[in-house]
């Protein structure tokens, strides 16, 4: 690791300016974290216009603060309201709220700070060392190997995302089809430009986040409202006892280590590392019938877990040019926008920005602590705000922002186009987040895919004979294969189910393998279908059901 | 995928649950949509995926050795075909869509606001249209009191005037001159 770069990185980060807009980044990600309505990747995209008029450094370390604020601002709700701000905090809900029912409300939501800031800060430590490592690493990469990464970025998400796969792995496609509309970059052919010369260059990736997220997200959350006035919890000592944070130091400490794990993988990251964080301490626990019941290691565990979550996965983004999220891909779209081509040359040709940004996070972490916890008050104060009075003025951001772009009408037509497409995928059950994806990274698969054609001279085995991209692609071909293979042992398991012990089999294994188990013989069985995970920061909705003390379903997203 | 795992003797508890759950998601989930939903989703796939692969078909495809233009756009059209043909067969009995219900219509006026102000800024600046937006958004589809609505959708459109013009010296084409 290049010292002097690191410590040039903090010094960028410390100038007013940038402070400023690390300030701002994650204050926008902590009070949109709070109230129901935008995620992260959708407020994300709104801004992304912004990129165009302030510096890259300063830009990118505002939209990363949004990303991880949210994952802070999102415990807040679950543990007053019931309601999971963020798809990552779903598990926090279980004990979170059972502790805010015996008025212990405050203990939750400091243990959760204090989680969150040691497993972010334990996170970046990892990405400051390994980091510079892996990008070493792939600068080794040729075009076979980016054409497999990239697809098997795309298939984790879709797999690994939110809702049914095959649909899914639909959207994505699409996505992937959507790159190639505009003329193409090898024979300067046009494709699916209808004659239109708007489209010729091809679509915006901003106008496709800000239609499918943005405008999309807008006017699905009109029709969901309720009206209903939230009333938030009575928050009192949000500082924890001795004995609390006793009893939730190992949790964090596991939580730390899964989430970064989990957080590297495409498609893992802060859902998946809160599920399973939370699933290991109960599995772990003594007392496991605790949990669900007001267990502050319930608490600690997915919080510290979806922070280090959220904070490693900047690691494919920062080092290889991989996007793990959809978040990501946002902010790979961004630095794009700013002719920053991510991926293993970030490090040398741009190390002010990599620097920069990775350094900007343990500030953010330190000002998020601060915000979250002597500052609490102040954001739960937010919940008051009725997200009708917030509605126009996204709206009108996210028009006037896209308008900005090329100061173009077109692109707002093409803008609301996308976002009538979002609304309906949404209503017939179809995630955009891996749509988004595929469609950022599907200018580089294709073209990877093309020159490697080249190389191996028209010979597709090609792929499979040079040992990294051969592997990366076996890796593809196991997670492609893994539903049809649970979806089977899953028929024989169901067959012998009165058969003692079978149930206990883990029909789930592989990456989305998560265990949360009802160990405690059913009092408190937790479902947790694997199908309800969110991607981390799509700005997907997830509520949780009303329901007693122990017993609790994790249902859907919206 | 869902993966309910638990002790055997758990059953009976886990179906309590899931009853319950399901009784108390009723008022909170708007009703799913039904096979239907799930037949047009699945032929939507089908249709944009066999539309692609012609297009994509006559745009060339060359060869492994000498892609087209073509090709790559063909082969993910052939996958969308064939994964959407599995959720025509496999599909139809998910959940996961949703009803449109008369709330849908929120989302309707919603779009049209949104159609409106794309038309009318280029001929009229964004002041207006803007001051427009928020008074539907607020007072129609929000059931803000006509109070609210007046001073939230003016102080709304000045802040945006001064941010955009001034702040971030963006062009927007607007109305007032200052």
């Amino acid at each position: 690791m290049d010292l002097n770069a690191f410590l040039d990185g903090f010094a960028l980060v410390v100038e007013p300016k940038n402070l400023l807009y690390c300030l701002i980044g994650v204050l926008i990600g902590m009070v949109i974290g709070v109230l129901p309505g935008l995620g992260p990747a959708a407020t994300i995209a709104i801004l992304l216009p912004i990129t165009y008029s302030i510096n890259p450094v300063s830009a990118i370390i505002m939209l990363a603060g949004i990303y991880y604020g949210a994952q802070y601002g999102g415990t807040i709700t679950s543990v007053l309201l019931r309601l999971p701000g963020e798809a990552s905090s779903v598990v926090t809900v279980f004990d979170g709220f059972a502790l805010a029912k015996q008025g212990k409300a405050g203990t939750a939501l400091g243990i959760a700070a204090i989680g969150s800031f040691v497993g972010a800060t334990i996170s970046i430590i990892g990405l400051t060392l390994l980091a510079p490592v892996v990008a070493d690493i792939a600068l080794d990469f040729g075009p076979p190997e980016y054409a497999a990464l990239a697809l098997l970025g795309v298939l984790l998400v879709a797999t690994i995302g939110n809702g049914n796969m095959l649909k899914s792995l639909i959207a994505a496609a699409i996505g992937l089809l959507l790159a190639t509309v505009g003329r193409d970059s090898f024979s300067g052919a046009s494709r699916f430009t209808f004659d239109s010369l708007q489209l010729a260059d091809g679509i915006d990736f901003v106008v496709v986040a800000m239609g499918l997220f943005g405008v999309g997200e807008i006017l699905y959350n009109l029709e969901q409202r309720h009206g209903k006035p939230h009333v938030p919890a009575k928050v009192a000592n949000v500082w924890p006892s001795r004995k609390d944070l006793r009893q939730s130091s190992g949790a964090i400490g596991r939580g730390s280590v899964i989430g970064f794990v989990l957080g590297v993988l495409p498609g893992g990251g802060a859902v998946l590392a809160s599920l399973v964080a939370y699933a290991a301490e109960k599995r772990r626990s003594k007392t496991p019938e605790r949990f669900g019941r007001g267990a502050v290691e319930g608490v600690a565990a997915p919080e510290t877990a979806n922070n280090a979550a959220a904070t490693s996965s900047f690691i494919p983004l920062l080092t290889i040019g991989i996007p793990a999220n959809a978040s990501m891909a946002m902010l790979f779209g961004a630095l794009l926008i700013l002719g920053i081509a991510p991926g293993p040359q970030l490090v040398d040709e741009h190390p002010d920005l990599f620097w920069g940004v990775i350094n900007s996070m343990y500030i953010g972490n330190l000002l998020l602590l601060i915000l979250s916890i002597p500052l609490v008050g102040l954001f739960v104060r937010i919940l008051r705000v009725r997200p009708a009075i917030l509605a126009p003025i996204t709206a009108l951001i996210t028009i006037l922002g896209v308008y900005t772009i090329n100061n173009s009408v077109f692109d707002i037509f093409l803008m609301i186009g996308f976002g009538i497409i979002g609304y309906l995928m949404k209503k017939a059950g179809f995630d955009p987040g891996p749509m988004v994806l595929a469609f950022v990274l599907g200018s580089l698969v294709e073209s990877s895919a093309r020159r490697s054609m080249l190389i191996f001279g028209g010979d597709p085995t090609g792929f499979f004979t040079r040992p990294l991209s051969g592997s990366i692609l076996a890796i593809f071909v196991v997670v492609a294969l893994l539903p049809v293979v649970r979806h089977f042992w899953r028929r024989r398991s169901a067959r012998v189910e009165a058969a003692p012990g079978v149930a206990e089999v883990d029909a789930h294994g592989g990456p989305g393998g998560v265990g949360v188990t009802g160990d405690d013989g059913g009092r408190d069985v937790v479902v947790l279908p694997s199908d309800a995970l969110d991607v981390a920061g799509v700005g997907e909705r997830v509520r949780v059901a009303k329901s007693g003390a122990g017993q609790h379903d994790h249902h859907r997203t919206e | 995928m869902s993966d309910l795992r638990h002790h055997p003797e758990g059953h009976d508890v886990l179906a309590e649950i899931k009853a319950e759950v399901a009784h108390e998601l009723e008022d909170e989930r708007p009703p799913a949509g039904g096979p239907g939903y799930q037949t047009v989703g699945a032929l939507v796939g089908l249709a944009i995926g066999v539309g692609a692969a012609v297009m994509a078909y006559g745009y060339g495809l060359g060869s492994l050795h000498q892609p087209g233009p073509g090709l790559w756009p063909f082969v993910v059209s052939v996958v969308i075909v064939v994964l959407s043909a599995l959720l025509l067969v496999v599909g139809r009995g998910l959940d996961d869509s949703e009803k449109f219900t008369r709330s849908s219509v929120l989302a309707g006026i919603g779009a049209i606001t949104f159609v409106a102000f794309g038309l009318l800024m280029p001929l009229i600046g964004f002041e207006i249209p803007a001051v427009l937006l928020c008074v539907v958004w607020l007072r129609f589809l929000g059931g803000e009191s006509w109070r609210n609505t007046v001073v939230i959708s003016l102080l709304t459109t000045a802040v945006f005037y001064f941010l955009f013009l001034y702040g971030l010296r963006i062009p927007l084409p607007h109305l007032i001159a200052l």
